[in-house]
């Protein structure tokens, strides 16, 4: 097979063209658009909210350009069998990150390729809880959303279907869903214990909804079980936004621009966006458009956002209530580890085959907010880290430890955050490589966010000692995923955006990622980012077929 | 520590159906890597070879893994982790402080450099560091703490479990594209995972272990 060049030395989407993501050294066609064209949408990132947008609105009819800073990887080339190696998906740049409890960035939360962090994601696709999107008034914390969850539903079965998830026939917690697209995949061994575990608490358990297929999908070959999945696909079962929604974006006329790095949103005497500026090949351009959707995910879409400042909007774009880069939310991800007498070789298969959501779905306790757990199974240098970070151990005792591997077992939470405004994005003074300014990443948790993680450390521990597992030692520290900085909302005091993603403050200024999340749930996003961005595109073809865009 | 998985080799899985040649390339690379520093200074890569050596301890029967070389290779390439704690300098410059800190130390407390110094007291030294004890001098305005815990064992930690040295010695099965793994429940293993010894079947192990392809 042929290794195809170096991605990150030059565009590969460009003359007319883009890599074919399903055969090797192939191409499909691409439609170029001029840059004094002016395009119905500029999107800008191509994640779990840009993918979809994208190829929703070209499937409607928009001329619509895609901008990723990442490069356009080619699956079956480009991905090794390395966690090292790997770490070329991720986003690497330099962030400046302090506050009580900074939030270390990378791969669990970030992705700097066409396709977003979905190209790396452990493809956990989890609803919302219903009433998390009437978490103030349902549950008395956090904010409400300005969406319905029956229509929420609706998007989520679509969202689904387009992803072809493995799950199961029955989901055990919420109201009635359809089953799920594709059979639920089989249970490794560390998946089997959550479930054992699970059982002897008295709680429900399920295989987790995955978007890796268990049969044959399109060009997707059947999910082999070979473990490297929090990394790039080297197979294509996976179903990113690489694989699934830039395709049809493409073939349904859009333009997807690679190494495109989005550094202000241009801003006319009229107040409304005109278009971006970007730097591709080593020069800056500018792109013009009649609509611009920001979806860098809560980091990159404040940054460009209140980078965008100008004398009519001193404070940023979209900034009118001073939200942008505030209630910056991450999510619990802390684990309980232990070791069974038996081999678990728990790097075998996607790495959350089981989950308990009991503590979504069940109020009984003296904290806020909810969260689920599933079985893990961490690579060589995650599980060295993991040992490091929280057993503090080094020298002859972490060599030890780490011979235990095929025997380790372990359950990791993710875990819903209350949005604060002091857990905030802002810019720095100091420049990246491309001369715009750092983002600085502030965080610290409350006391509601801790009271929750201690509560599941103890349900996760005793889930381990019930199936029989020994030294078993708790991860405290860590964190994943990121959701709020633009939050939408009714109220344009209150929020960034509308329902429809929509800013308040400039119409053709939209945002389109996880930084629209009043709150964020104690699931896993990528699903609900998704969903909403489905939603997103029929709001605009609604809007534009009434003129009101 | 005994062998417990005798015999295990990943890299015998290198022209099997597990390994595609983008693994294959990564890997080559990386057991091809130069032993020379290009980064750090010659004195400074010393001081950072004798704490590889600490941090993680290898066997002498076998080749080591290049442990500073690698780190050093990381900050050459400026290979960046995608996050600065506001108070730490960037990779390069925490390392070059860090470095001469734990000789600073060395001499304070033992008269001696940081590599002449015995393990004993090279663990020493890097304890103290772990527990925030060393301040000023070389380490500036950095806090010995977090150096320790973001740079030291993660650096170096991170470099050996990358190694397909360190796999064979734990039983990883690495790398599995395109083939996978089919047994995937309790106790099961596939014939091209490694073999554990159960205590006085070393030699069943180490035969099983020639085998696995």
């Amino acid at each position: 097979m042929r290794v195809s060049a170096d991605p990150l030395a030059a565009p590969r989407a460009i003359g007319g063209r883009a890599p074919d993501v399903f055969k090797p050294g192939g191409w499909v066609e691409m439609r170029s658009y001029a840059e004094d064209d002016v395009v119905d949408f500029v999107v800008i990132g191509t994640g779990a909210g840009g993918g979809p947008l994208i190829a929703r609105l070209a499937e409607q009819g928009f001329s619509v350009i895609g901008f990723d800073a990442g490069p356009y990887f080619r699956p079956l080339e480009d991905f090794a069998s390395d966690e090292a190696e790997q770490q070329k998906l991720y986003w690497l740049d330099q962030r400046i990150i302090d506050g009580g409890n900074p939030i270390r960035m990378g791969g669990k939360n970030s992705g700097k390729a066409v396709g977003g962090s979905t190209v790396h994601f452990a493809m956990v696709s989890l609803r919302f809880r219903p009433e998390w999107f009437k978490s103030r008034s349902a549950l008395g914390y956090g904010a409400d959303w300005p969406l319905d969850w029956r229509e929420m539903w609706d998007y989520y079965t679509r969202a689904e279907k387009a992803l072809s998830i493995a799950g199961p026939v029955n989901y055990p917690w919420g109201p009635k869903r359809p089953r799920y697209p594709y059979r639920p995949h089989e249970l490794n061994g560390a998946a089997e214990l959550l479930a054992r575990g699970a059982e002897a608490m008295g709680y429900k358990w399920t295989a987790t909804p995955l978007a890796t297929v268990s049969a044959p999908h399109g060009n997707s070959p059947p999910c082999v079980y070979r473990g490297f999945c929090r990394f790039g696909c080297s197979t294509n079962a996976k179903q990113s936004q690489l694989v699934t929604f830039i395709p049809r974006a493409i073939a349904a006329g859009a333009e997807i621009r690679d190494l495109a790095m989005v550094g202000r949103v241009e801003t006319g005497p009229d107040g409304r966006a005109t278009g971006v500026h970007y730097h591709r090949e080593g020069r800056w351009r500018f792109q013009k458009a009649r609509n611009i959707v920001v979806a860098g995910y809560a980091i990159e879409t404040p940054r460009l956002l209140l980078a965008s400042a100008n004398d009519r909007y001193p404070d940023g774009l979209a900034n009118s209530s001073g939200l942008v880069g505030k209630n910056l939310m991450t999510q619990s991800n802390q684990a309980v580890w232990g070791v069974m007498d038996k081999e678990v070789r728990w790097n075998k298969g996607p790495p959350s085959l089981a989950i308990t959501e009991h503590w979504n779905y069940d109020d009984r306790k003296n904290f806020q907010g909810g969260y689920c757990w599933m079985a893990q199974g961490p690579l060589p240098v995650e599980w060295a880290t993991v040992v490091t970070g929280s057993r503090k151990l080094w020298g002859a005792p972490l060599r030890e430890q780490m011979m235990q591997y095929n025997h380790q077992v372990g359950l990791k939470m993710v875990g819903e955050m209350l949005p604060s405004e002091r857990n905030q994005v802002t810019l720095t003074d100091e420049v990246d490589q491309y001369g715009l300014r750092i983002p600085r990443i502030t965080y610290s948790w409350s006391d509601n966010d801790k009271a929750l993680i201690q509560h599941a450390l103890g349900e996760m521990q005793t889930s381990l000692e019930l199936v029989g597992a020994t030294d078993i030692f708790r991860q405290e520290d860590d964190t994943n995923h990121l959701a709020g900085t633009a939050r939408m909302g009714s109220d344009p005091r209150s929020s960034v955006v509308s329902a429809d993603c929509r800013s308040w403050d400039i119409p053709n200024l939209w945002i389109c990622d996880g930084s629209v999340f009043p709150t964020v749930g104690g699931v896993n996003p990528s699903l609900t980012i998704t969903a909403i961005a489905l939603r997103t595109a029929d709001r605009i073809k609604a809007l534009a077929t009434r003129g009101e865009l | 520590m005994t062998e417990r998985y005798p015999g295990y080799d990943v890299l015998a899985k290198r022209r099997t159906p597990s390994w595609n040649e983008q693994t294959r390339q990564v890997i080559d690379h990386r057991l091809a890597i130069t032993r020379e520093p290009r980064y750090l200074l010659p004195e400074l890569f010393n001081i950072l070879d004798a704490v590889c050596a600490r941090i993680v301890p290898q066997p002498g029967d076998r080749p080591p893994v290049p442990l500073a070389a690698l780190v050093d290779t990381k900050l050459y390439t400026n290979m960046q982790d995608g996050f600065r704690y506001a108070e730490m300098p960037e990779q390069g410059e925490a390392w070059r402080r860090g470095l001469a800190a734990l000789d600073e130390a060395a001499l304070a407390h033992y008269e001696k450099r940081f590599p002449q110094i015995s393990g004993e007291q090279q663990d020493d030294i890097l304890r103290r560091m772990e527990r925030g004890e060393l301040s000023g001098g070389a380490l500036g305005d950095m806090p010995a703490q977090m150096f320790f815990a973001h740079r030291v064992l993660l650096d170096i930690v991170s470099a050996y479990y990358a190694h397909p040295t360190a796999w064979s010695e734990f039983g990883f099965g690495g790398p599995a594209s395109p083939r996978g793994y089919v047994r995937m429940g309790l106790d099961r293993r596939d014939p091209w995972e490694a073999v554990e010894a159960k205590p006085g079947e070393e030699e069943t192990a180490r035969h099983e272990n020639a085998r696995v392809r």
